[in-house]
């Protein structure tokens, strides 16, 4: 059987999967991928199912070889340099690794977490469902903590399919939409200064929480509630007032009060924004928060219909407008892709 | 026809949870509505609810919405949280072993003396609790009880340790606590049990639920040592008392 060796990993850096559920009563959290739309892509990419375990890379670089025979993978999530053997590898691609060959990865560019899938998946023993890391409960498989260089993951023998690039909606960088509460009415004119401030991520942040560094939010009666339930994009504002955004292994309950929770379909594009780059949070209804969960899962939900040949290289117009470069050179054209026929010349770096 | 009781409040966690608040404080008449209403959603299920995190005064109900919205769901779960609260189902009785003091214990001479007596009266205090499981949180088995003796109620360490050991029995404000695994507390740390609340390849997996009734005796260091073997080999240790 083949295997995929890390040759080379930065610290946050873990097997990751959809998440352990059904024992936050028990204090179990459910752990699982930061960015689960970039998990989902990078599976599907090899013909896995969205939230097969896979490797969550932090922002640091590695390097992963194939041993014993060919492994088929996929890389999605944050851009960074990726080459096999020198030669330059597609973002939110699949791609072989003979025997022997090495894919290796730079850091991450204006993100913070890549993923990398393996054909057929992890092979491990799944605890609640999950092979999901946890490494303050000791879960996870086949490895129960952060991966390390020298180990080794089982792998199937590649099914010697095209290899393809997944066509994602063009990254934006609005707000962080949140939800106001369930205890905003701790914070009383807070709540302003936390939605008009400019917010960094701090580099002690962690997938347990990321803290934020900004003006102080203050409390009206003092930080200590009684612990309450928690869930992902909790932000809880403890006694020195700066907020924490609580991530995938986070406690289940928690004892400060909670001003805002960031909404599920934003959850990964937050995961992302890497430690130190300005960004800013919007209030937002429940009416759209829930619509805007409605379209995420479409979203992953089609995931397959945005597969495309690798050797086709496909521009997507709606990506063009959004990164403002298309104007109206494109407007009239109908379809929603375009076939570039020189490839190489495209391909980002 | 008895009386409805107050509506909890609806307190939106984002757009896939909702907290379902009885009380702002520790109030053991919220936390019997908590678990009252936790039991009546396993036995009535509503469709699109995930999961179900009872804590002292809340139950964090998870779902999803792309099976139910928000105000669909709190309409329903008010209305369920209305009804008067049905009598406990029998409660389980746990008998729970504790090591107390010295190296198992690194608080209980500071507790002692900043309660003005002797670390043998605060383990008489301790042990003499009846307590409840109000709920498990934080991480994995952590157990807080309800049910602490006034006399031992507390301010919680200025300065939480990192690291405190598995097994360790506390007390922080006015609770008492089951840890299992270690991690960081700012309680202060009375003693140890051998009892996993939590261990993996166990038929349970976790032994206390949200309810069950606790009370602790005390165990020498030599029983401490035996059971932590046996507790690793996978026993319960802790006793289940007929009710």
């Amino acid at each position: 059987m083949s295997r995929l060796v890390i040759s080379a990993i930065g610290p946050a850096s873990s097997v990751q999967d959809g998440g352990r559920h059904g024992a936050q009563r028990y204090g179990l959290t459910p752990s699982g991928a930061m960015d689960r739309l970039a998990l989902a892509a990078a599976n599907v990419l090899v013909g896995n199912a969205p939230f097969t375990a896979a490797i969550e890379i932090g922002p640091f670089g590695a390097a992963f070889t194939a041993r014993d025979g060919a492994v088929r993978v996929a890389l999605a999530g944050a851009p960074r340099n990726a080459d096999i053997a020198g030669r330059a590898v597609s973002p939110d691609s699949s791609m072989a690794l003979a025997d022997g060959e090495t894919l290796t990865l730079g850091f991450a560019r204006g993100g913070s977490f890549s993923y990398l899938a393996l054909e057929g998946g992890i092979a491990g023993e799944p605890v609640f469902g999950s092979l999901a890391v946890n490494a303050r409960a000791g879960l996870g498989s086949p490895y129960p903590r952060p991966l390390q260089a020298g180990d080794a993951l089982q792998a199937a023998a590649p099914s010697g399919g095209p290899e393809r690039r997944i066509d994602l909606p063009a990254p934006v960088d609005d707000p962080i939409r949140v939800l106001m509460g369930p205890q905003d009415d701790e914070f009383g004119e807070a709540t302003k200064l936390f939605l008009d401030s400019e917010w960094k991520i701090s580099a002690t942040s962690d997938r347990m929480g990321y803290r934020l560094e900004g003006p102080v939010i203050s409390h009206l009666h003092g930080h200590n509630i009684v612990s309450d339930g928690t869930v992902n994009g909790s932000i809880q504002v403890p006694g020195n007032g700066a907020p924490i955004v609580l991530m995938p292994d986070r406690g289940t309950s928690g004892g400060y009060p909670k001003i805002a929770t960031v909404i599920t379909a934003d959850h990964g594009r937050f995961a992302q924004i890497p430690a130190g780059k300005p960004f800013r949070f919007m209030a937002v209804s429940m009416a759209e928060a829930q619509g805007e969960a409605r379209k995420f899962a479409g979203l992953l939900r089609t995931l397959p219909d945005r597969l495309r040949p690798i050797d086709n290289f496909v521009l997507n117009i709606e990506a063009l407008h959004d990164a403002n470069l298309a104007g109206s050179a494109v407007s009239a054209v109908d379809s929603t892709t375009w076939q570039m026929p020189s490839p190489d010349t495209l391909t980002p770096d | 026809m008895a009386a409805t009781l107050p509506p909890p409040r609806m307190l939106p966690s984002g757009d896939s949870a909702i907290t379902v608040e009885f009380s702002r404080n520790i109030d053991d008449a919220a936390n019997q509505r908590v678990l009252a209403l936790d039991r009546t959603l396993a036995n009535e299920p509503i469709g699109g609810v995930t999961e179900r995190v009872p804590t002292y005064r809340s139950l964090l109900v998870h779902y999803d919405p792309l099976t139910i919205d928000f105000d669909t769901l709190s309409a329903k779960i008010g209305a369920l949280a209305q009804q008067p609260v049905p009598p406990a189902t029998k409660a389980r009785r746990w008998r729970i072993p504790v090591v107390y003091g010295g190296e198992h214990g690194i608080d209980l001479e500071d507790v002692a003396k900043t309660l003005d007596t002797t670390p043998g009266d605060i383990v008489a205090r301790h042990v003499g609790g009846d307590y409840r499981v109000a709920m498990l949180g934080f991480t994995p088995g952590w157990s807080y009880l309800s049910g602490l003796q006034e006399s031992l109620h507390m301010p919680r360490r200025q300065n939480p340790r990192l690291l405190t050991p598995a097994g360790t029995i506390s007390v922080g404000g006015v609770q008492a606590g089951v840890q299992c695994l270690p991690g960081p507390s700012g309680w202060h740390l009375l003693g140890r049990t051998a009892v996993r609340t939590y261990q993996l390849r166990r038929d349970p997996t976790f032994l206390l639920e949200p309810g069950d009734r606790v009370t602790f005796f005390t165990v020498d260091d030599k029983t401490f040592a035996e059971q932590d073997r046996a507790a690793e080999a996978g026993e319960i240790v802790a006793e289940l008392m007929d009710s």
